[in-house]
């Protein structure tokens, strides 16, 4: 019974999270401006970190949860980088 | 797998994924439909934080009920993972604010030489208009 309501909860979560990192993406192509698209991608970047914790909830290990750590941490130092290139860069105006 | 865990926190952890994932969704739907950046960086921001905040807790109860191992790297998670957020999306906005104002700025510099053009133009006319002989001799 117990095993039955995690199990679908977790599918559950699952969906929901395939939307919204699909409503993300739709935003990373059509935002109009640079700093839209990397605010999308950033959203899609943690969506699959927190898709990576649910599948270590699902298999009982500690790797994924390594694994979402690590994509966080990448996630932050990218989009960082990025917001820095928007702020110095000349490229792309 | 999943292993067998009791009901009430079955309950709990079922609903802390779902109000997760369901805050999550709000961010991502605010971040499509919002208008403006400005107000499309704020759903993201509070939906992400609080959403992975629910998430994080469920897999610390989960983890923690069924006794498999001590929630650490949850603890790790939950402390980086909701303040890093609103970090990033503030360093992005600043971005933002910065670029708007170098293209307000250059549009209004672009504005002042046209104005300065303009008026250099109605000058040489106004000349024109006050020496009409010296058009029309031919140059020697």
């Amino acid at each position: 019974m117990s095993v039955t309501i995690v199990s679908w909860a977790l599918l559950g979560a699952h969906a929901i999270l395939c939307v919204a990192m699909l409503l993300a993406a739709i935003r990373v192509f059509i935002g109009p401006r640079a700093q839209d698209r990397i605010l999308a991608f950033d959203a899609v970047y943690l969506n699959a970190a927190l898709q990576v914790i649910l599948l270590g909830i699902r298999a009982g290990t500690s790797a994924f949860f390594l694994a979402a750590l690590l994509m966080g941490l990448l996630g932050f130092v990218s989009t960082a980088a990025l917001a820095k290139f928007l702020m110095r860069g000349e490229v792309i105006e | 797998m999943i292993t067998q865990l009791p009901l009430w926190a079955a309950i709990l952890v079922a609903l802390l994924l779902l109000g997760g994932a369901m805050l999550v969704l709000l961010g991502s739907l605010g971040l499509l439909r919002a208008p403006t950046f400005y107000s499309r960086v704020h759903p993201p921001t509070l939906g992400f934080t609080l959403g992975m905040s629910g998430i994080l807790f469920a897999s610390i109860v989960y983890f923690s009920v069924t006794g498999r191992r001590l929630a650490v790297q949850e603890l790790l998670l939950i402390v980086f993972l909701p303040v890093v957020t609103p970090v990033t999306m503030m360093l992005l906005a600043r971005a933002a604010i910065f670029r708007d104002r170098r293209l307000r700025r250059d549009d209004d510099e672009a504005y002042a030489r046209s104005v300065q053009v303009a008026e250099e133009l109605a000058q040489a006319e106004d000349e024109a208009a006050r020496h009409p002989e010296r058009e029309e001799e031919p140059p020697s």
